[in-house]
């Protein structure tokens, strides 16, 4: 256990604080801020640069209503200073309808740049080619993880990957041909392994599973794999380190979305049952554990609830949105000295669990 | 929930090796809901990878000949019966934990307990009559090498599956009767238990194995939907047990052989309707036989005649059937270990008894309401419905407690209305009756004659035949 000591926590909460008022001024200003959040504060009858000052503030504001992402023109999120300049437009979930959408110009790089400081060289080496065996399209990743390739000095190889089309046939009930979709990615990126020279690997846990029925993947020079995607039980953290990966191949999991970035994961051990734990980009990003009954309230360490985030950068503010999973409050740990989510899974994931059968 | 590390864990077996999983689900007391156990929870990965390994212990448990499995078999029974076994982390469990622990979440009776535990042993050491029965009469030895005689011709079989997978309820130990034989047949088995019944495939496979059975013979998984799809899925042959949703999903997969409800029935002819009086032993015996758990249990009786004289005769019977303490050697009823399934019961007979056309009869007998909480357990008193047409929502149901509709249908009209049936038993003399018994295509298992649907015959294997999904027949000529 790496113990966090006084002076950094304060050090990091001043850092958040300063972080915090820079951006509130930045997006409430006439000068600089954009359509959105200036029409808001006018609406509110409040002014957040006088009243916002610290991160304990940030309740002052309401959750934010994603559907706004949806339904707004993206002109509305346009800070003053970035007029003009064409944007990059990623997506987030949506299988039917419009999806939501959020607009950016560096923030997806500046985030993986950040991100690839903190890959070991050891299993993700600098120069060595990567396989993005993700999701496509109109995805944050399909750019983010060339990005984060080229940055470490490699190429990225990729493959055709639709979630929504997964998505769609799980609803309809048709598993046979989500296996047949997930075969035909896995298809796609057994070629590129035995063939092109791939030490490092982006995928999500189900692919990650199905690769490793298909072929040895440290065996096929896979050295670290940047997981993420969905949730993932302790068990099968191990079962992917310990069996999939042989302990060769180093495991990263990471929990993230367009609209947060990357929280990095503690290095996970066997010593601590593989359990997750996951560290927003502060200051750029705050994940607080709240009380779903009382979000204003953050629950105590070791404790569950609903996982609320606040993205703050120039290009975009979003104060206290509320994630759809639930996690556990844990302790600032090693360079990380703010709080960490951990055990990440759908909200109320347990409550909702059904009786399998009369028997 | 968390579970006191104190607490009896059951592992996971891969391919027999013991595995304690992360994930981890606790085995609750039906009475109140204390942790009693920890289960290790397998993840669906973790099978599928197992399965595709799957062949290694195919090839262990072919090297054994049928003699020596017969030899295990027999030695087995009596290790189930009276061994401490291994249990859990370098523990061992006695036949007398076993009952505890089997009767502390499932709610059955002590009593009913034993009345399995014999059952179970029985397949163990009657397995030599059994497999005669499944493959008529063959010699093993002509499994062992592939090649054999019947009846002075060549036959050749091989086997069809390098693994069994079995996704096993809880209602009943008796069940796991049906993949014993499997083992029997050299042919490995990747089995689920149920939620709450994870003590008796356990404690068989331990007793295989202390009876010098090749460990890889056995891979038991705990573990959730996802898990069990994995294992119906990747295993060459598969056996589920389930509702009609279950049975339909997996109709035209032959590779999968479905358990469904057993809509069992007694069927009384018009030559013996007017001797009912005689028969109503056997009627309760049908139907409250293993606390009416069972899918062999009859759920229905078909009369010509005299049908509200059965109904009140066999509820004055069933309703003497009372809950009892856990360890009462007289103990027939068992207690529910998710209460939510006896309110669904009772909500279903209530909602059903809305449609005129039927009474609970035991209603007139029964001195408390059908759903009965005693302590901290919830039972189901047994319930007789009259029903006047075949055609009323509650003649052809069947629950996981003593219930029974009666119904009168004239005698030509039975084997039209009735449907498909696990068992039936035909009381009638009259040669025409009987012979339209016979050849009625949806009995799966006939009794003759006022035998209780529950009696088991081991020669007589019913719901498809081990044998022949397992191991297939080809055509052979030799120089």
């Amino acid at each position: 256990m790496s113990v966090v000591v006084e002076s950094a926590l304060t050090e990091a909460n001043e850092k958040r604080n300063q972080h915090l008022r820079e951006i509130i001024d930045w997006h409430f200003s006439p000068e600089t801020g954009c359509p959105y959040w200036l029409e808001w504060a006018r609406r509110a009858g409040w002014d957040p640069r006088e009243e916002i000052k610290t991160y304990d503030d940030i309740v002052r504001f309401p959750h934010f209503d994603d559907e706004t992402l949806r339904n707004e023109p993206h002109e509305v999120w346009i800070p003053r200073e970035y007029q003009g300049k064409p944007y990059k437009i990623f997506e987030t979930g949506g299988t039917t309808g419009l999806p939501k959408q959020r607009i950016s110009w560096t923030d997806h790089e500046y985030d993986y740049t950040e991100f690839a400081e903190t890959l070991d060289p050891e299993h993700f080496p600098r120069g060595g080619n990567w396989l993005m065996m993700g999701p496509t399209g109109p995805r944050r990743l399909r750019l983010t993880i060339e990005h984060l390739a080229n940055v470490l000095g490699g190429s990225c190889y990729h493959l055709d990957l639709d979630p929504r089309w997964v998505k769609k046939v799980i609803a309809q009930g048709r598993p046979a041909e989500a296996r047949a979709y997930m075969e035909h990615v896995v298809d796609q990126a057994v070629p590129i392994l035995k063939h092109r020279n791939v030490s490092c690997l982006f995928t999500t846990p189900k692919l990650l599973e199905a690769l490793g029925d298909k072929i040895n993947v440290p065996n096929a020079g896979v050295r670290g794999v940047f997981l993420g995607g969905t949730s993932m039980t302790n068990q099968v953290v191990r079962f992917l380190v310990e069996e999939v990966l042989e302990n060769r191949a180093r495991l990263v999991p990471t929990y993230g979305n367009t609209l947060m970035g990357l929280a990095c994961s503690k290095p996970l051990s066997a010593e601590e049952g593989y359990a997750l734990t996951y560290y927003a980009p502060q200051p750029r990003a705050v994940l607080r554990v709240v009380d779903p009954d009382d979000t204003a309230r953050t629950v105590e360490y070791g404790e569950w609830g609903r996982v609320e985030l606040t993205t703050m950068t120039r290009e975009f503010f979003m104060p206290r949105f509320l994630e759809r999973d639930e996690a556990v409050r844990r302790e600032p740990w090693g360079r990380f000295a703010w709080d960490g989510v951990g055990e990440v899974r759908p909200f109320r994931a347990e409550q909702n669990k059904v009786v399998e059968g009369v028997y | 929930m968390t579970v006191a590390t104190a607490l009896p864990h059951v592992p996971v077996l891969r391919r027999g090796e013991p595995y304690i999983s992360l994930d981890k689900g606790a085995l609750l007391d039906h009475r109140g809901g204390e942790p009693v156990a920890e289960m290790s929870l397998a993840n669906a990965g973790l099978i599928r990878r197992d399965i595709r390994r799957i062949g290694e212990a195919f090839d262990v448990l072919q090297s054994v000949s049928s003699s020596r499995m017969l030899e295990i078999c027999r030695g087995a029974g009596d290790l189930f019966m009276n061994a401490s076994l291994p249990f859990g982390d370098g523990e061992t469990q006695s036949p007398a934990d076993y009952v505890q622990n089997l009767s502390s979440t499932t709610g059955l009776p002590h009593a009913l307990v034993r009345r399995n535990m014999a059952k179970v042993y029985e397949v163990f050491t009657r397995m030599e009559t059994i497999l005669r029965g499944l493959t008529r009469g063959l010699d093993l030895t002509a499994l062992d090498g592939g090649l054999g005689e019947q009846e002075s011709a060549l036959v050749s079989f091989y086997a069809a599956a390098r693994c069994m997978g079995v996704v096993l309820p809880s209602n009943s130990p008796g069940v796991n009767s049906i993949w014993m034989p499997a083992v029997a047949l050299r042919i490995p088995v990747v089995l689920k238990p149920g939620r709450e019944e994870p003590w008796t495939p356990y404690r068989i496979i331990q007793a295989f194995i202390a009876a010098g059975c090749p460990p890889e013979a056995f891979s038991f998984y705990p573990t959730d939907h996802e898990g069990a799809n994995v294992i119906l899925d990747q295993c060459d042959r598969g056996i589920i047990f389930g509702d009609e949703k279950t049975v339909s999903r997996y109709a035209n997969n032959p590779a999968v052989q479905v358990h469904g409800p057993g809509w069992s029935k007694i069927l009384i002819g018009a030559d013996k309707a007017d001797h009912w009086p005689d028969l109503i032993d056997v009627i309760v015996r049908s139907v409250s036989d293993n606390g009416g758990r069972s899918c062999v249990n009859a759920s229905t009786v078909l009369t010509h005649a005299h049908g509200p004289e059965i109904a009140e005769a066999i509820a004055e019977r069933l309703a003497k059937i009372v809950p009892c303490e856990v360890d009462d050697p007289d103990a027939l009823l068992c207690g529910f270990a998710n209460p939510r399934f006896a309110e669904y019961f009772d909500s279903a007979i209530e909602e059903g008894l809305k449609t005129p056309g039927a009474e609970d009869v035991t209603a007139r007998f029964r001195t408390g309401p059908r759903r009965i909480e005693r302590g901290s357990s919830v039972y189901m008193a047994p319930t007789v419905v009259y029903c006047e047409s075949f055609d009323h929502p509650l003649a052809n149901r069947e629950f996981l407690f003593p219930y029974v509709s009666v119904v009168e249908v004239p005698q030509d009209r039975m084997l039209e209305v009735m449907g498909p049936s696990l068992v039936v038993t035909a009381i009638t003399a009259d040669p025409v009756f009987m012979k339209q018994v016979l050849r009625c295509r949806s009995i799966e298992r006939l009794n003759l004659g006022a035998l209780p649907t529950s009696r088991v015959q081991w020669d007589q294997p019913h719901e498809g035949n081990l044998f022949e999904f397992l191991y297939k027949r080809r055509a052979i000529q030799a120089a």
